[in-house]
């Protein structure tokens, strides 16, 4: 982390969607900075990770509000920046990686093409410069064949190949800030490594900030700096990873205790029992 | 394992589709009262394994033996009696419009068994469902409650082999113990024989006793849990799988190999 | 059920169950469910209102008017409305009021009829042709595309040409041209449904294919061809009226809404109620369907959801 300002600043985030019969809180009061580092989100579904991502790029589709004390990234405020200037940050600035690349690549398009339009729409370079800077990205995230792929549709692409090809486009404009929800909880595990490589070198090369969300503790702990354990919309501890094996808080001991090990076999898993008191008090 | 005295013997089993040799050439057998895993990434051949197993496909060559009978492509209803299974995906297997009393019911009438109230009743009572659950319709229930609904379906004919396809891999961590849990007690209670298909290694080794890791439509190696626990497979694709299963690690990530 | 369920407020609870005791009251409570959605609808409320009083109208025709639709006052021919006739006279005297009143009852009858012919063909061929697959899809999606191929109105006229004019021709004319879509529909559902697990689930436990079909693809595409009807239904009266005022549908001196304006159109400058009365008539049912299938689509169909 730079000794200066963090590049993100979190203060009592909040997501909430007015439904038809009821206030649904997704987010109550996330607050959290980060700096050049990877950040890992961890909690079940329905724990707001992936709205509390959603909500730093102001990706909350309505009904859904956002309101936050503070939402800084890197001197701009986030609350009070115009949509048009936001469509600017999104992708040059701050970029983000979503669980399917079936879903985030557009599908008539060949991804070398939307590599170089997503570059040339944050960067004033020619075609032949956004071509070559599309292959450089490629290469960047280890693509065996740089110039097949830029040439292939989505759908002739592997999972994991369309997940690399996603991070590619993101990061072809050099983001300051990467949010990768899930990104390789539709890869093998092989696969995964390869990605979550990538990602590591990007943070460590270029001072790139991370959020990673993600449900796969052990995933989160060997990979990330710090995580953030969340329950019901709140974050219930916030921990260095290395540290995961200590936590504090019931629930996270709950959750890691739920899980099978290789090493260590017992006959009956510990079931989660859960706590009104982690979810805080209910408005 | 002889292949007579197994519970379920598959011998030299191929799976083509069109042009796409799936699985080429799987032979396992699995005793009684077993608990057997097969494990792979995706693309890997194990679900198409286990799906040829169940039925659900026709393209398949080979020699597939349930409690020492050779079954062919088309099952009778007392394959359908020994033999059931439990899907991934709970949101998607059991049907949107009908009530959790419809699906456990409609087992029953397509064998004309009787006895369908009580049958229900216990049924649910065994995957820990109270009868306040069976009337509801899938969107009244958790991903958890669904898949002790799919695992109820499954029992209601009382089938002694269980075909489990990454039963837990779409839920959450503690609903994963759950499930996890259901399916010890279960198969202690009735002796069951599972086959449990799944990439995650934990779970075959908190629920098997043995494994086969398949790669690109072939059985890589055949091990003992204890094996894997010891970290100790011969191959060194299994030690790659091992290795990258354990969570990230740089050396690990830089040293990948492809097998094919 | 409890005493607690003669009240209101004890019906709502009941309905509401989270966890319903019997299969009565959990199909009770997704139809309350579904029209608590519809009811948030006010254009939907618009359409069943205009339906119910189509049904309504053709139910008391009777007692709403008491002339009958044929009686001739040749006197009071092309009378402009008035108190004593609301809608005014046509050209051989019969009170047009007393005429849309009864010809409610003929609309109702081809779009009962074109709905009870053309929903249940096209699932069953669009089901089974997606269900099956193979050669079978392959020639019931053929003879589906030439009957797409025409357009419907021309295609009607051709078949009531061929079978002569009249309203039970008009109907199966109708319906004959109408069951493509309906088919396709299904069929494209049906390739959705199949692969589901929850049909191989099925196929685990022995059930046949007709029962498959029947109780697990069926009732899922049955909601989107219902709004389908319900939309269709705009179309069918007016392609109806078209042949009834091309002369090849109803015949006179039936007060079938088109063949009215057919008569009608020759005064349409001096008596302009001749016409225009039986068109708004038409107009007004076809908003009421069309209003009607939005609604329905928007609880029925899973996939706006």
């Amino acid at each position: 982390m730079n000794a200066g300002a963090p590049l993100l600043t979190v203060e009592d985030l909040r997501v909430e969607f007015q439904t038809r019969t009821q206030l649904v809180r997704a987010v109550r009061g996330v607050s959290f900075s980060l700096g050049r580092e990877k950040l890992g989100i961890v909690g079940e579904s329905g724990s707001g990770k992936s709205q509390t991502g959603r909500a730093i790029l102001r990706l909350v589709a309505p009904p859904g509000r956002v309101t936050a004390k503070k939402l800084e990234f890197d001197g701009i405020d986030l609350m009070a920046t115009g949509e048009a200037q936001m469509r600017d940050i999104r992708g040059k600035r701050i970029a983000m990686v979503l669980q399917d690349p079936k879903f985030s690549l557009n599908p008539v398009m060949t991804v070398g093409k939307q590599i170089a339009e997503a570059y040339r729409a944050h960067a004033s370079a020619d075609r032949a410069a956004a071509k070559q800077r599309a292959l450089d990205m490629l290469r960047a995230v280890k693509m065996r064949e740089p110039e097949r792929v830029y040439a292939a549709y989505p759908h002739e692409l592997s999972g994991g190949m369309g997940q690399r090809a996603m991070i590619a486009m993101m990061l072809a404009t050099e983001p300051d800030l990467l949010i990768a929800d899930e990104p390789t909880s539709a890869l093998d595990v092989t696969v995964q490594l390869q990605v979550l490589a990538i990602l590591d070198d990007l943070v460590s090369q270029r001072g790139m900030g991370l959020i990673f969300i993600s449900h796969d503790l052990n995933l989160v702990a060997s990979f990330c700096d710090r995580v953030l354990v969340m329950y019901a919309g709140r974050v219930v501890e916030s921990l260095r990873a290395s540290e995961l094996g200590q936590a504090k808080h019931s629930y996270t001991q709950g959750l890691l205790a739920a899980l099978p090990r290789i090493d260590k076999p017992v006959k009956e898993l510990v079931v989660l029992k859960r706590d009104p008191a982690w979810a805080g008090e209910r408005p | 394992m002889s292949a007579d005295a197994a519970m379920l013997a598959v011998e030299d089993l191929h799976v083509r589709f069109g042009d796409v040799h799936a699985v080429r050439g799987v032979s396992f057998a699995v005793g009684g009262g077993e608990s057997f895993g097969i494990v792979g990434e995706s693309g890997s051949g194990k679900t198409t394994v286990l799906r040829a197993v169940a039925g659900l496909y026709d393209e398949w060559t080979g020699t597939i033996r349930v409690a020492g009978r050779v079954v062919g492509k088309s099952r009778d209803r007392a394959f359908r009696k020994l033999a059931q299974m439990v899907f991934q995906d709970p949101y998607g297997s059991l049907h949107p419009r009908h009530t959790v009393d419809r699906v456990l019911a409609e087992p029953l009438a397509i064998h004309g068994q009787g006895d369908a109230e009580a049958r229900i009743e216990a049924s649910l009572q065994a995957v820990g469902l109270g009868p306040e659950f069976r009337f509801r319709y899938p969107h009244q229930l958790s991903g958890g409650q669904r898949q002790r609904v799919a695992i109820a379906r499954a029992l209601i004919l009382e089938p002694r082999v269980m075909l489990l396809d990454e039963p837990t891999s779409s839920l959450d961590v503690s609903v994963q113990a759950e499930i996890l849990n259901l399916l010890s007690r279960l198969r202690a209670e009735r002796g069951l024989t599972y086959i449990l298909v799944t990439h995650n290694l934990a779970v075959v080794a908190h629920l098997c006793g043995r494994l086969v890791v398949m790669n690109q439509g072939r059985i890589v190696e055949a091990m003992t849990v204890e094996q894997l626990r010891a970290r100790a497979p011969r191959e060194a694709y299994t030690r790659q799988l091992l290795r990258a299963s354990m969570g990230y690690d740089r050396e690990a990530a830089r040293g990948l190999e492809t097998f094919d | 059920m409890t005493t607690a369920a003669h009240t209101p407020e004890g019906w709502r609870e009941w309905l509401n169950a989270a966890a319903p005791r019997s299969r009565a009251q959990a199909r009770l409570g997704q139809a309350y469910q579904s029209w608590r959605g519809f009811r948030r609808n006010p254009l939907a409320i618009v359409g069943l209102c205009i339906i119910l009083g189509l049904l309504l109208v053709a139910a008391l025709a009777p007692v709403l008017t008491n002339q009958s639709p044929f009686a001739q006052e040749l006197a009071e021919r092309l009378r402009a409305p008035d108190g004593e006739h609301w809608f005014g006279m046509d050209e051989l005297g019969r009170d047009i009021f007393t005429r849309i009143i009864y010809g409610a009852r003929i609309t109702l009858m081809i779009v009962v009829l074109v709905a009870i012919i053309v929903a249940p063909v096209g699932l069953i061929v669009g089901t089974t042709a997606g269900y099956f697959g193979g050669w079978f899809d392959v020639v019931l999606m053929r003879v589906t595309d030439i009957f797409l191929a025409f357009p419907r109105l021309i295609l009607a006229l051709a078949f009531v040409s061929a079978l002569g004019p009249g309203i039970e021709n008009a109907v199966i004319a109708i319906a004959l041209t109408a069951w493509p879509p309906y088919a396709r529909i299904a069929r494209a559902e049906t390739l959705t449904i199949r692969n589901a697990d929850f049909i191989s689930a099925a196929r685990m436990s022995g059930a046949s294919s007709l029962r498959i079909l029947f109780s697990h693809v069926i009732p899922l595409c049955l909601s989107s061809v219902i709004v389908r009807v319900t939309l269709d239904m705009a179309g069918i009266i007016l392609i109806a009226a078209g042949l009834g005022f091309l002369g090849l549908g109803a015949q006179p001196p039936s007060p079938e809404w088109g063949a009215m304006i057919a008569s009608g159109r020759k005064f349409l400058l001096d008596q302009w109620w001749v016409a225009t009365l039986p068109g708004l008539a038409i107009c007004t049912v076809s908003l009421g369907f069309n209003l009607l299938g939005d609604g329905l689509r928007d609880v029925l169909d899973p996939k706006q959801q």
